[in-house]
């Protein structure tokens, strides 16, 4: 298996898609459809059911050959690719699938260590444990959980199971489809909370397919609204609030979607009020403290 | 090429040993450095990432867990190094519980044998179970005869008998071809090669139609029906018809029970006759018995109740190859694996039976004076 190399100076889109469509038959999923990811962002996918959500995704990874349209990922033109072995960017992406899609015959720790053997054959097995077992308590999981089998944890842990193995190759672009469908509230926000962290930290871009408007609020920079087989608005929620397609107005200005903004606002302003009193109380040895948290921890 | 990390110890400016890395720390550079970096036992006393081109997770850890190793801070840290130390910083080298725990060869030869004796016994208990299933989900059926799905029966006739057609027949033609022609070889050395004509005829009819037949049909749906049955118990679809009152014997093993039943008797004749004109087709080319003369003896040698034992063992070996199919289906409980491993046992325990209760039917009809 071969993989790219990562160039130094990466370019401003990993993501471009121009005039994608996709037919099952005569029922038509895209039509002229145009995505820009921007480096660095958490970008939400939103649409009603059946709007071919995971299609675009499916499109944009190679999985599905698209009836006409391009689509190029980190440089590399995925559909003039005529074999798998032609997408050499495969090192570079992480996908969480709906239901975790874990191997269920391997543990949790041996999932991640899939696309470490595969790619990176090199790294010796003490090492690739070592990996694993950090990847494994990044995502969230006790350490009990590496030597578990899929059939043997709940839907939650399965997801962070799967983010783990996403995460495996310490990916530049990630995609995730509906993370925090079926979690429950708690574990939801505790999941859309390690994304952002996990994005701020590692740097990634993120395409984020989901109907949780809570999701979309606390962690995404920009929203795509998929309608009428394209993507028909791209941009903040304020700015998609500005537009007056009948459909994102429902959708954000329907009752969960009040909820999810006032719930939005409230954090906001509790965070605010919070930052406004520890500046007041602890400014300067505060600061100082944070520089060297990482060096001090060396020593202990 | 890909670019590889590297480092470097020399003594630093507080007289201790510094250990500086150079190059990308990334997963893809850092295979060939981590045995080097494990054998470093050395009174490091700095590890320095300032000389580092670029850093991931997979850097991070290898530098965080050599500086607890070594007991050594880490310096000249960038504010994304430091980061990532802190995220990865959470975990340790403990790596035991890795792969699923292993008991040593010997208690897990004697486990393995003594969960397949067990394993054997409650299999048992749970075919008896599964069979009484089947009697009261049919006297269930015979009381309320709306509740029968037709539909499905007759899909299921379509599968397992009209589609298997084709390969029965072949199969049966050609095994025909072989037994009129071996066995005339044999004959000819008494002078007595007419009597093909009733080898071909007797063994075809009574044996080798229906037991082909069987054998094809628990490769071809007996397999079928542990496969599924054993992915819609992975999907939750027989707990959900469970739930919404819909008994799954009822639904899914009655049809498939009754069509294989059916099918089977008719299967094993158009076998047997596919096998008879298989042996007609070869005695005419190699032993000048015309092809009709030859269909026209059979009648004359074989007699009546050949075809009636032919016809009774299609129904029995019928029931054993779909009981053993929709019972191993419904035991799946696990993964993918097990669907698998469902199957195979599926067929295997199915031809088995088969072939013992051939063994049975023989003797017993030959005692009753069918021989």
């Amino acid at each position: 298996m071969s993989c790219a190399p990562t160039p130094d100076t990466p370019g401003d889109f990993p993501i471009r898609v121009r005039g994608l469509k996709n037919a099952f038959g005569d029922f038509v999923v895209h039509e002229h459809l145009d995505l820009d990811v921007r480096r660095g962002e958490i970008l939400g996918v939103v649409g009603g059911s059946g709007t071919g959500k995971s299609v675009l995704m499916r499109s944009i990874i190679g999985l599905q050959i698209p009836d006409a349209g391009e689509i190029e990922v980190l440089g590399s033109a995925i559909t003039d690719a005529r074999d798998d072995d032609d997408i050499d960017i495969r090192c570079r992406w992480g996908i969480l699938f709906q239901g975790g899609a874990l191997f269920s015959t391997l543990t949790v720790a041996e999932n991640v260590e899939v696309p470490l053997r595969e790619f990176y054959p090199e790294i010796d097995d003490q090492l690739r444990h070592e990996i694993a077992r950090y990847k494994v308590l990044l995502s969230g999981l006790p350490a009990e959980a590496t030597g578990k089998f899929p059939s043997e944890l709940s839907g939650g842990m399965r997801k962070r199971a799967g983010l783990a193995r996403a995460l495996a190759l310490d990916p530049e672009l990630l995609f995730l489809d509906e993370p925090t469908a079926g979690l429950d509230p708690i574990g939801a926000a505790a999941f859309d909370q390690l994304i952002l962290n996990l994005q701020q930290t590692l740097g990634l871009t993120v395409f984020l397919i989901t109907h949780d408007l809570d999701t979309l609020y606390e962690i995404c920079d920009r929203v795509a609204v998929i309608a009428d087989k394209r993507v028909i608005a791209v941009g903040t929620i304020p700015e998609l609030l500005a537009t007056d397609h009948p459909w994102i107005q429902q959708y954000f200005n329907g009752p969960r979607g009040r909820a999810a903004q006032n719930a939005q606002e409230r954090n906001a302003e509790l965070l605010h009020e919070a930052a406004a009193i520890a500046q007041d109380h602890v400014a300067q040895d505060q600061t100082a403290q944070d520089r060297t948290v990482a060096p001090a921890r060396g020593q202990a | 090429m890909r670019a590889t990390a590297d480092f470097t110890t020399e003594p630093g400016a507080d007289g201790g040993l510094t250990l500086t890395f150079r190059g990308p720390l990334l997963v893809s550079s850092i295979g060939s450095v981590d045995g080097r970096l494990r054998a470093v036992s050395d009174a490091v006393t700095a590890i320095d990432l300032g000389q580092i081109a670029r850093i991931d997770t997979v850097g991070a850890w290898t530098a965080w867990s050599l500086s607890q190793r070594l007991g050594a801070p880490i310096v000249n840290a960038s504010t994304d190094a430091q980061r990532l130390i802190a995220a990865v910083s959470g975990s340790d080298s403990n790596t035991d519980r890795i792969e699923a725990p292993r008991l040593p060869l010997f208690e897990r030869v004697a486990a393995n044998v003594g969960k397949f004796v067990i394993g054997s016994g409650a299999g048992i208990l749970q075919v008896f179970g599964f069979m009484g299933q089947i009697i009261l989900a049919s006297g269930n059926l015979l009381r309320h005869p709306g509740r029968f799905r037709g539909n499905a029966l007759f899909h299921q006739m379509e599968l397992i008998g009209v589609n298997a057609l084709s390969i029965v027949g072949l199969m049966s033609f050609l095994v025909g071809i072989v037994i009129a022609q071996q066995g005339s070889v044999q004959l000819r050395q008494f002078g007595a090669e007419f009597l093909t004509v009733n080898l071909v005829g007797r063994i075809t009819l009574r044996e080798l139609g229906i037991l082909m037949t069987a054998i094809m049909v628990a490769g071809r749906s007996g397999s079928a029906f542990a496969a599924q049955l054993g992915t819609m118990k992975l999907t939750e679809e027989i707990d959900a018809m469970r739930t919404i009152g819909v008994s799954p014997i009822e639904a899914l093993v009655i049809p498939r029970l009754l069509a294989t039943m059916l099918m089977m008797p008719l299967l094993g004749v158009f076998g047997a006759a596919m096998g008879i004109i298989g042996g007609a087709f070869v005695s005419s080319l190699t032993l000048g018995i015309p092809f009709f003369a030859f269909l026209a003896r059979i009648p004359e040698v074989v007699p009546l109740h050949d075809v009636w034992v032919g016809l009774i063992k299609g129904p029995v070996f019928g029931l054993i190859v779909a009981t053993a199919g929709c019972f191993q289906g419904l035991q799946v409980k696990a993964d993918a694996e097990e669907v698998g491993s469902r199957t195979t046992a599926a067929v295997v325990l199915a031809i088995f039976m088969v072939i013992v209760l051939d063994a049975f039917f023989a003797v017993f009809f030959t005692e009753v004076g069918w021989g």
